[in-house]
């Protein structure tokens, strides 16, 4: 059997890192910028449309049939993606498919999980899956913590998942979309259909680069299906099915505003902080994010803009109700989509123009001749931890536990200012601590910490301390809130890890950023 | 120390519980102290809560109990109170556990203080009191009082003194409301040594009844050798306190507000609260007048929806136009809404503005009679001006130095 992982190294940003994962060799992190890859692009074989129905239809009458004819058998990467979020019915399924028919060692390559999945914790167990690559939410994160994948699982940004594809770092054999909108040729979309859920950008690199394609839907149109956000020519089978998603689940919780008056009072002073620091300005763009934090920074914003008369270029990330209304009422000229979080933004991308769909390939690929997310303004994002050297971590807990993906957080770090509204501790434990559980971006890329009890800009970026030189807010050094958190919470222990890696992180350009060890039960 | 019973318990668990606790202890005659921690920052702070239990019932003399500490992320002085109240539940004991005072923490406050907003928190309910200051309230009120559920009282003035000592409340005046008395006096106990800055009086309808507590404060300080003004907020909430109020006003010089309470005032009178308030008007109107005639403020009572930041508007510019200096909260999202309507608008500070400097003129000039254009402006007017611009400068809605920024 594979090892899990082998020859561990220290990399450039001091942890320690396996060079062997699953068998296949892996680069340690050598530094922001510093990896530079050689080679082609990953190419998968070559179709002929005489393999391919003359008259275009490549219904077939169930998944099952779909995932035979695809040649499911072991060891196989298997992947799907997120739109449906929480009220995702299809990666499930699969699952049980390739149970049934004994297939063993898959590897599920899903663009994120959902709390959903913890479904899929059986298959993990009784070998019918060998690991994840990609993100282990809540439940499959503490399997993943306590040592019981089989293989090492791998977390990936979502411009690191297209950029492993790209790459060919990960082959994915069989990819399964589902679609709210398809036609019996493979044209497929998100925005119609009664489990409607918006753009289906992430499965895009899947549909180009995986051997065999199936898209899956509720909602069967006959040709042609538009807009086509995936293209018919890339897929190789159709399935009609009753149901490919729970409608009231896939527009998740943190697509509201918070009401918690501590909440605001973040979103509120980093909205003040952007406005004091010059960058709410004409013409300016922002990185939209779910989360009630992040919607409610969005709606500071808004009051702002309207106050003083400004219009903001693009709003790139993930679209909801509140972004539409500043699309529609003006003060927005675009909404770059990267995932659409309610039917408001369904809605809009189906009827504006100006509402459009983004991949991970056009906004987060770091293999690429740039991408928009480094054109964008400011970037508000969240953080599990922040440490002294403003490095952060998205995807464990202080108690060691991995517990949330990766996202496009770091791929939202190389934005032109990066701020972090968090609270200054949750509950008792301490967010600013001498030094992140999980290294997920150096500290270079982050900038500015906006917490309850002051703000603390990153002394590399001179320009904003500038800027807000002599202004009223509330501007501490970092090392300033890590006493300030110790003194209301003591100081935290740290977790007792076992000497074994159960994840390895990547940076966005495939190196190895850091590693989650294992806990004891 | 004896033990009334074999259990005793205190805090909160389960639900929507956060930063608070639940702790039982058990009495036993032998195997030394057994805890059992269900934390969810047991690997963080695992060892400093089991540390934390050991030191406090060593403190009461406790060798053999079984402890249950259910915990949702307390901060040390929660948990602290937590067992305390817990060990109290179980024993007759008069001893206190106190956690070390930051002293920096507590400043004193001036009688005539900006008051426009004070923000009532549930003195048995951590999770609240830990981030309010931040919301900038003039006042955070510790209550005692109508908030706490019956059976809760004795464990709420234990949180409520471990607060006090160990919460940093940034500027905001430190205000706890007791309980009616007389059991509101021995609330006093548990706050006077720990660095409060005002205490409310509910439900007051007598000059007796502020003098009782006057004399219970110093009583207390005297006992702890301690100094320093403790002021007085009476809430008057019933036709007799409105009856009595100007002797109430003006009984002893450490009353320096006078508060409404219009629930309770409007079941005294057996009539309906509206918004427009026509039954509580002679009533606000007699209380402003008595604040006044005392020299003292007149607080309004608290706007109870939450969600109608219109009404409560509209609220706010009807009291400050009845005399009122200040209103009541329950919400942190009310203080912005109360304190940009108390605030002095732009036109009163112009005005403002327009008598300081023809005062100072006059001053520079020698001259006794301060004038503007062709009105004269009385001593009174120039007060009022004066405490207007203190007001905007206090806000940052002018600048410290206007005044020398204007003859630039």
């Amino acid at each position: 059997m594979t090892k899990k992982y082998d020859k561990l190294v220290t990399n450039a940003a001091g942890r320690v890192v396996p060079e062997i994962i699953n068998g296949q060799p892996a680069v340690p992190f050598m530094g922001v910028g510093k990896y530079k890859p050689t080679g082609h692009t990953y190419g998968p074989v070559i179709s002929s449309c005489a393999d391919y129905p003359p008259d275009g239809n490549k219904l077939l009458t169930s998944l099952r049939e779909a995932l035979e004819m695809c040649g499911l058998r072991d060891g196989m990467t298997i992947s799907t993606h997120h739109h449906f979020r929480d009220g995702d019915l299809v990666a499930n399924q699969i699952f049980d498919i390739a149970h049934d028919l004994g297939v063993k060692n898959l590897i599920w390559a899903p663009s994120a999980s959902f709390p959903c999945h913890e479904y899929l914790i059986k298959y993990l167990q009784d070998g019918t899956i060998n690991r994840i690559e990609g993100s282990m939410n809540g439940p499959l994160g503490k399997f993943t913590s306590l040592g019981k994948m089989t293989g090492l699982a791998v977390l990936r940004s979502h411009g690191g998942r297209y950029q492993a594809i790209q790459d060919g770092e990960l082959k994915i054999d069989i990819t399964v979309i589902g679609a709210t909108c398809c036609d019996p040729f493979g044209n497929a979309n998100g925005l119609n259909g009664t489990s409607a859920s918006g753009g289906l950008g992430f499965a895009l690199a899947d549909s180009q680069y995986a051997g065999k394609v199936i898209v899956v839907t509720d909602n069967l149109v006959d040709f042609p299906c538009v807009p086509w956000q995936i293209q018919g020519n890339y897929v190789d089978y159709t399935v009609l099915v009753d149901k490919v998603g729970i409608p009231e689940k896939i527009v998740s919780g943190t697509t509201q505003i918070t009401k918690s008056p501590d909440r605001l009072l973040l979103a509120e002073m980093t909205a003040r902080f952007c406005e004091v620091a010059g960058i709410i300005r004409e013409g300016f763009s922002f990185q939209a994010g779910a989360g009630g934090t992040a919607l409610a920074v969005g709606d500071f914003f808004y009051k702002i803009m309207k106050d003083k008369g400004i219009k903001a270029r693009f709003a790139r990330g993930g679209s909801n109700l509140y972004l539409v209304k500043m699309l529609e009422e003006g003060y927005l000229d675009f909404i770059l989509d990267g995932q659409t979080f309610d039917l408001d933004g369904v809605r809009s991308m189906a009827m504006n123009p100006n509402h459009l769909m983004t991949t991970p390939f056009t906004s987060y690929n770091y293999h690429g001749k740039g991408n928009f997310a480094g054109l964008v303004d400011v970037a508000i994002l969240g953080a599990t931890e922040i440490d002294l050297d403003f490095n952060g971590n998205v995807v464990t807990h202080s108690d060691g536990y991995l517990l949330h993906g990766i996202g496009g957080w770091q791929n939202c770090l190389f934005s032109k200012t990066v701020i972090i509204p968090i609270p200054l501790f949750r509950d008792r434990i301490p967010v600013i601590v001498d030094k992140v559980t999980t290294l997920c971006g150096p500290g270079e890329l982050i900038d500015v910490i906006v917490t309850e009890r002051g703000i603390c800009i990153n002394p590399l970026r001179t320009d904003l301390i500038e800027k807000v030189q002599g202004s009223n807010l509330p501007l501490v050094t970092i090392g300033e809130l890590k006493e300030e958190a110790e003194r209301i919470c003591g100081k935290p222990e740290k977790p007792d890890f076992i000497n074994e890696i159960v994840a390895a992180i990547k940076w966005v350009d495939g190196t190895v950023i850091d590693s989650v060890w294992k806990l004891a039960e | 120390m004896n033990f009334k019973k074999s259990i005793g318990t205190a805090g909160n668990s389960g639900g929507k519980t956060r930063s608070d606790c639940q702790v039982i202890v058990e009495s036993a005659d032998s195997g030394g102290i057994v805890i059992d921690l269900k934390s969810k920052v047991k690997v963080l702070y695992g060892k400093d809560i089991s540390r934390q239990i050991h030191e406090i019932l060593g403190f009461y003399g406790i060798v053999n109990a079984r402890v249950t500490l259910v915990d949702s992320g307390a901060l040390s002085w929660v948990i602290a109170a937590r067992i305390e109240s817990a060990v109290r539940d179980l024993s007759d004991t008069n001893l206190s556990w106190l956690m070390p005072v930051h002293t920096n923490m507590i400043k004193p406050t001036q009688a005539d203080k900006r008051r426009f907003s004070r923000l009532y928190l549930p003195g048995n309910s951590p999770s609240l009191m830990i981030n309010a200051f931040l919301h900038k309230p003039d006042g955070l009120i510790l209550d005692l009082e109508d908030s706490v559920a019956p059976e809760k009282k004795p464990e709420a003035r234990v949180l409520v003194r471990n607060a006090l000592r160990s919460l940093d409340f940034g500027t905001t005046e430190r205000m706890v409301r007791i309980n009616q008395l007389p059991a509101g006096l021995e609330d006093l106990d548990w706050l006077i040594p720990h660095g409060v800055n005002l205490v409310l009086l509910p439900k007051c309808e007598l000059a007796s009844q502020v003098l009782a507590v006057v004399e219970r404060i110093d009583q207390i300080q005297s006992r702890e050798n301690l100094n320093g003004n403790v002021w007085i907020m009476p809430i008057i909430e019933s036709a007799g306190g409105i009856a009595n109020a100007v002797e109430i006003a003006s009984v002893s010089n450490k009353v320096v507000a006078l508060a409404i309470g219009l629930e309770d005032f409007t079941a005294d009178l057996g009539v309906r609260r509206t918004a427009e308030g026509t039954e509580s008007l002679f009533a606000r109107s007699a209380l402003v007048i008595a604040a006044k005639a005392a020299g003292i403020q007149a607080i309004d009572s608290v706007f109870s929806d939450v969600d109608d930041m219109v009404g409560l508007r509209d609220n706010v510019i009807r009291s400050r136009a009845m005399g009122f200096d200040g209103m009541g909260c329950i919400h942190p999202r009310q203080i912005p809404v109360i304190h940009e309507n108390f605030a002095p608008d732009s036109e009163e500070i112009e005005k403002a503005k327009k008598i300081v400097v023809a005062f100072k003129e006059a001053q520079a000039n020698g001259l006794g009679v301060v004038s503007l254009g062709s009105k004269m402006i009385d001593p009174p007017v120039v007060k009022r001006a004066q405490r207007t611009i203190d007001l905007a400068i206090e806000l940052s809605m002018i600048e410290n130095n206007w005044y020398e920024n204007l003859s630039l």
